[in-house]
């Protein structure tokens, strides 16, 4: 139990510390803080309608800080999930307007399962461009990022577009009633299916002779060459993997909140993913918490910037501060240092180009 | 006889890259004879698409020479071209925009160099969080309905200017282009054949040896990264009062990111990087000419991935080729 | 003159992270005298001079040098004291040319650039003064290890040194390499250059110092001359009881062969061939030895064996399979045991538990996994046990072996690839870096496991080792196995030119 308090003490201390930083920015800027912070927290949990908003912005961050965390247990910095999940989202849409005339027992998973698979083919493109030539991955993530959304942009302009009468916004026709999403005692199924996907990537990473090898692979490349572990296969496995948590993240956020694929939304997910999964400890569990807290605050940020008059972007600055004190938490300990500090994973990323995998 | 080590450019295929700048050059005089008008705008506006690109791969070159991983290059560029612009529309001065932007960058690198070499942060941890601080912070300030009061002026060499082909296109261009073309150049002198120079690079294949020497592996990081931050600065500096001439958000649009293939194929050598950058530039021009004349017809969303595509098989092909720095993105310990 | 000491040390303390490393240290350096520094790995040698080069502070104590008290905060004061250290892993920057990294860090410069010119008239004439020389030009990753080494000496040098201190510079150097070095030292030492030399190995201390200081346990035991004592004594003083070395004066047995390599060669990483055409044989109940200087081979030719480097051309052979390349599973589901070169980089997952890298190679069978699934319990169980037999001592399975000591992280991988039930081990460099004690367990686990019909090939830098444990010898040099010598034929010194010259002389 006080290893488990430990262990929350330095995400907690990073947030407290980030909303102060961003509180003195707030104040510089000319706006009250308090005031500020209120009005954000109302907008996130004053209601039963702001709190079921903070869960279905919690949604696909869960997802994404899930696919990333995944993908660092092998030492991968999956920053291509932003595109992964505008694959699943897309497909998730063509699947739930295009098969007609099926019940929707079948039509839900079915159009999961497209999400997916769409975004577990884009995620192993980026795992076989690191297991082949050993490109760096938050490279190409991002180029396939870039690529994911002028792909998108073109797939609904043209051959998926929403050609009925009086439409004039590129976007794709809306999705069928019967792949949508019903909430499931007043909670939205899409979080439901975020808690049971937590819940599985955790059993993988503790029990399944893959997380295992996800774990050599992560923690020692060279000790795992030398066990006989195939790392071009659990590279490109994991992003497999990874990629399908994003796409099922795309198809949650299409079937459960916009019901249709429209381009630019939700296009800082990438980040928010890597702010989360640091925040959660790289715990599948702990992502759940760290991804209600950020969606807590996108969901809270209209009334912040309604009643206290807070430019949105004040969230994105408070995430990269969060993210910022919590990779440092070295200054935590340097502040703090009567208290006994939980060891956590060192993250060890920026092994170099990668010429050799 | 001068002492060529291994880590300057070398003989190595290098054939390859002289071929291609001949058929390169072969093709552009072809093209100056059937149509001279075209042939100067194509080159000019590679010239100008290359620049951002350049000096994006000198700042990643600065880091990396001294060993520290660096992509918050896009980040650092884009506070710069917010400040620069936000300055610039305040004081009614290009010139005070231009140097906020190379302030903007150098603190920037300043923060960059703080996570990575003394708080010994992840290196890509503390690039991302350049990044996502950049969109934060340039978003929230950002204020709306901010117009400019010009954009920086084109300038003419006298005499130079005037001969063919090459006056147009190297003579006849504004002053940050100018200026990136000094700064390869400057640097990779520098960065070949002075004492901060061997320093750098000794500091970025073995820094321990390095600090045994003497040399404070932790001051010359710093100083590289915010000289390299300052380099940076200037592309923002180009990108919101030269060539856009206002902040966009997010403007600009991963050049950062490409900027460090045009490095890794440029081998980590200035003058190799600016070489890639004119190729990735003058593809860029070729293309928009090509559809401009309608030779080809793509959709647009399909040549504004051709970049990203370009890169990321520059990428998988070279970075095995490449020999980078040796102690990349190790942070450097005392014991 | 005689007796005004360059050098002083008063009561130095360092500890890390609340380990001692060295307490109350007491030190005197003479001008112009051999000094070695003899103790343990991890008797606080190599910390106690690297507080003396600005590497490290000193927690307590004082450093004088010349008789003046000094603080040495930072290598750039040591350098202008004249203090020079050469490190046992080199200072070089592998790229660079001789002449750049001698002048590294003190470059002579025109207004803008480097002056190359006034460097090499320097370097030329320290060679005159000297009387031994380099080539400037050559990139140092390209040289022998004995001559990077000299680089290193001219490093100093050109800095005007005063105080030159060598750390286990013999570790990578064949006995003729050495020799060389010794004679280097000397004439250093006349022209008045005080030099202390870490060692461990006493042959050598014995053979070339003025002075001997042992240290153990972090403390000095004694200042001692090489008139006044012997090699016994200095090793009980150094180790602190008697040290009873293992030999195997068994006759192998002529069994079955387990290992067997035809042909083989392997390229390195750089492209050129660095295993040309090798052929040998391990029978069981065997240990073959392979001597020789490091970076002549052995690192592909072990990488090759365990699956881990691809073959240019020619077969391995085990228990009378031929076995396909890159593909280290196969090779040990079929009887290999393998203690590789750098046991923290491929031996071990640092940040792993030791139940989880005691079944790094077996994770995916019954009964550490089930179909998809592992079972946990039987890993833990495995872990008490092995623990138990192989005397592993740590807080329990679940420890992290980041924590553990040295020797201990060797017993680890020792007991994971002993208790596979392998026929054939391969065991490059199995003792680097450990202490006695531990050397003496690797070692008598080592003829156990022969003694149980294991095939052995035992790859090997240190000379005494090779000799020591091996049944047959084999020297490789630049890639080639120049040698068959049986354990009766072999001594040290008709190895050693082997291991330098190949068979140039026999010719």
């Amino acid at each position: 139990m006080i290893l488990l308090l430990r262990s929350f003490l330095v995400p907690a201390g990073s947030v407290l510390l980030a909303f102060l930083t961003g509180g003195i920015l707030l104040f510089l800027s000319g706006s009250h803080p308090v005031e500020a912070y209120i009005a954000l927290f109302q907008g996130a949990f004053g209601d039963l309608s702001s709190i079921s908003r903070t869960l279905e912005k919690a949604t696909p961050l869960i997802m994404n800080g899930l696919a990333i965390a995944f993908a660092l247990k092998a030492g991968l910095f999956n920053i291509g999930a932003q595109g992964q999940f505008l694959f699943g989202a897309f497909a998730a849409a063509v699947a739930g307007f295009y098969v007609q005339a099926i019940p929707s027992v079948f039509h839900i998973p079915l159009a999961i399962f497209a999400g997916m698979t769409a975004g577990g083919i884009y995620g192993l493109v980026q795992g076989a461009l690191k297991a082949f030539s050993g490109a760096h991955e938050v490279i190409t993530g991002i180029m396939c990022n870039y690529i994911a959304i002028n792909m998108t942009d073109y797939l609904v302009n043209h051959p998926f577009r929403d050609r009925s009468p009086g439409n004039i916004v590129a976007r794709t026709p809306q999705i069928l009633d019967t792949s949508r999403f019903p909430d499931v005692a007043g909670i939205p199924l899409g979080f439901i299916a975020a808690i049971i996907a937590a819940i599985l990537v955790w059993w993988i990473v503790r029990y399944a002779v893959f997380g295992f090898e996800i774990r050599v692979v992560g923690s020692g490349i060279n000790a795992a060459r030398y066990s006989g572990v195939r790392i071009r296969s659990v590279l490109m496995g994991t992003m497999l993997i990874s990629g399908a948590l994003a796409g099922l993240g795309g198809a949650v956020e299409t079937q459960g909140v916009v019901h249709r694929f429209q381009p630019g939304f939700n296009t800082g997910l990438g980040f928010e993913g890597i702010t989360i999964a640091l925040l959660g400890r790289v715990h599948p569990l702990g992502i759940i918490p760290a991804a209600i807290l950020i969606g807590a605050m996108k969901a809270g940020a209209g009334m912040m910037q309604f009643s206290a008059g807070v430019e949105n972007e004040i969230i994105d600055v408070i995430q990269a501060l969060i993210l910022f004190f919590v990779t440092a938490d070295v200054i935590l300990q340097k502040m703090l240092p009567g208290i006994k500090w939980a060891e956590g994973e060192r993250l060890s990323l920026s092994t170099g180009w990668g010429g050799n995998s | 006889m001068m002492a060529v080590s291994r880590l300057r450019p070398g003989a190595r295929g290098e054939m390859l890259c002289v071929f291609l700048w001949i058929s390169v050059t072969a093709c552009i005089v072809c093209s100056y004879w059937i149509s001279p008008v075209v042939t100067v705008a194509v080159l000019s506006s590679a010239l100008r698409q290359s620049t951002p690109l350049v000096l994006g791969a000198m700042c990643g070159l600065l880091s990396e020479r001294s060993g520290v991983m660096n992509i918050g290059i896009e980040g650092q560029m884009l506070m710069a071209a917010f400040w620069g612009f936000l300055m610039h529309v305040w004081t009614g001065s290009l010139m005070m925009g231009v140097i906020s932007g190379l302030a903007a960058g150098a603190f920037a690198g300043f923060l960059f160099a703080w996570m990575s070499v003394s708080m010994k942060m992840d290196q890509i941890i503390a690039g991302t969080i350049i990044n996502i601080l950049a969109v934060g912070l340039t978003g929230f300030f950002y204020p709306t309905g901010m117009s400019s009061a010009g954009k920086l002026k084109i300038y003419s060499v006298p005499l130079l200017s005037e001969i063919p082909l090459a006056g147009p296109v190297l003579f006849r261009m504004s002053p940050i282009v100018f200026l990136t073309i000094c700064i390869v150049f400057l640097l990779h002198y520098c960065l070949f054949y002075s004492r901060w120079g061997l320093r750098t690079r000794a500091t970025g294949e073995h820094p321990k040896a390095a600090a045994t020497m003497g040399i404070s592996v932790v001051k010359l990081r710093y100083g590289n990264i915010m000289i390299g931050g300052c380099i940076a600065g200037l592309a923002g500096a180009f990108l919101s009062l030269e060539s856009v001439g206002v902040f966009e958000r997010g403007m600009t649009n991963g050049r950062g990111f490409i900027a460090l293939a045009v490095m890794i194929f440029g081998k980590w050598t200035p003058i190799g990087a600016w070489g890639a950058a004119l190729l990735f530039g003058l593809s860029m021009s070729v293309q928009t000419q090509l559809q401009f004349d309608r030779v080809l017809s793509l959709p647009h969303q399909f040549t504004g991935m051709l970049p990203y595509l370009i890169t990321i098989i520059v990428l998988a092909i070279f970075i095995r080729r490449n020999r980078p720095p040796a102690s990349l993105g190790v942070s450097c310990e005392r014991e | 003159m005689d007796g005004f000491p360059v050098l002083e040390l008063k009561g130095i303390s360092k500890s890390f992270h609340g380990v001692m490393a060295n307490s109350g240290v007491d030190f005197k350096l003479k001008k112009g005298e051999i000094h070695a520094l003899l103790g343990e790995n991890g008797a606080g040698k190599s910390t106690l001079m690297n507080m003396i080069c600005g590497l490290l502070q000193p927690d307590r104590g004082e450093i004088f040098i010349q008789g003046n008290r000094r603080k040495i905060q930072n290598p750039k004061i040591a350098i202008q004291l004249g203090v020079g250290m050469i490190h046992q892993h080199f200072m070089i920057v592998p790229g660079f040319t001789s002449l750049e990294n001698i002048i590294l860090g003190s470059e002579p410069v025109t207004r803008m650039a480097i002056d190359f010119r006034k460097a090499r008239k320097q370097i030329a004439a320290l060679s005159d003064q000297y009387g031994f020389s380099i080539d400037p030009d050559a990139v140092t990753e390209d040289l022998p290890v004995g001559i990077q080494q000299r680089v290193e000496i001219f490093k100093a040098l050109y800095r005007k040194v005063g105080i030159l201190i060598l750390d286990e510079p013999t570790a990578v150097l064949t006995p003729q390499e050495t020799e060389d070095l010794f004679r280097v030292m000397r004439r250093l030492a006349r022209k008045s250059v005080s030099i202390i030399f870490i060692t461990h190995k006493l042959r050598e201390v014995m053979q070339i110092a003025d002075s001997i200081t042992v240290m153990q346990r972090g403390a000095i035991k004694g200042v001692l001359s090489p008139g006044e004592t012997d090699e016994q004594s200095l090793a009980r003083m150094m180790i602190g009881r008697e040290i009873n070395m293992i030999s195997n004066d068994r006759s192998a047995g002529a069994g079955r062969t387990v290992f067997e390599a035809s042909g083989l060669s392997v390229n390195s990483s750089r492209g050129f061939e660095a295993v040309s055409d090798v052929s040998f044989c391990v029978r069981e109940g065997e240990i073959v030895g392979i001597a020789g200087i490091q970076g002549n081979g052995q690192m592909e030719l072990s990488e090759a064996i365990a699956g881990l480097r691809e073959i240019a051309s020619g077969n391995i052979i085990l228990s009378g399979k031929v076995m396909p390349a890159l593909h280290p599973r196969k090779m040990m589901e079929n009887g290999l045991a393998h203690i590789p070169e750098d046991r923290l980089k491929y031996g071990l997952v640092l940040p792993f538990s030791i139940a989880e890298n005691q079944i790094l190679c077996t994770y995916y069978r019954n009964p550490f996994a089930r179909f998809m699934w592992r079972n946990r319990k039987a890993m833990l169980n495995n872990s008490r046990e092995l623990m138990d037999r192989f005397d592993i001592r740590a807080g329990g399975p679940e420890e992290s072996v980041k924590t553990l000591s040295g020797g201990n992280q060797q017993k680890v991988i020792i007991s994971r690839e002993f208790s596979r039930n392998s026929i054939f081990l391969l065991a490059n460099q199995p003792t680097r870096g450990l202490d006695v004690g531990s050397i003496e367990y690797v070692h008598r686990q080592m003829l156990t496991l022969r003694d149980k019909g294991a095939g052995i090939l035992l790859i090997s830098s240190e000379l005494d080792e090779i000799l020591s444990l091996a049944d047959s010898i084999l020297v490789i040099y630049r890639g080639r196995l120049i040698s068959m010598a049986g354990k009766e034929g072999a001594d040290r010194a008709s190895l050693g030119l082997m291991m330098t010259r190949g068979l140039e002389r026999e010719k």
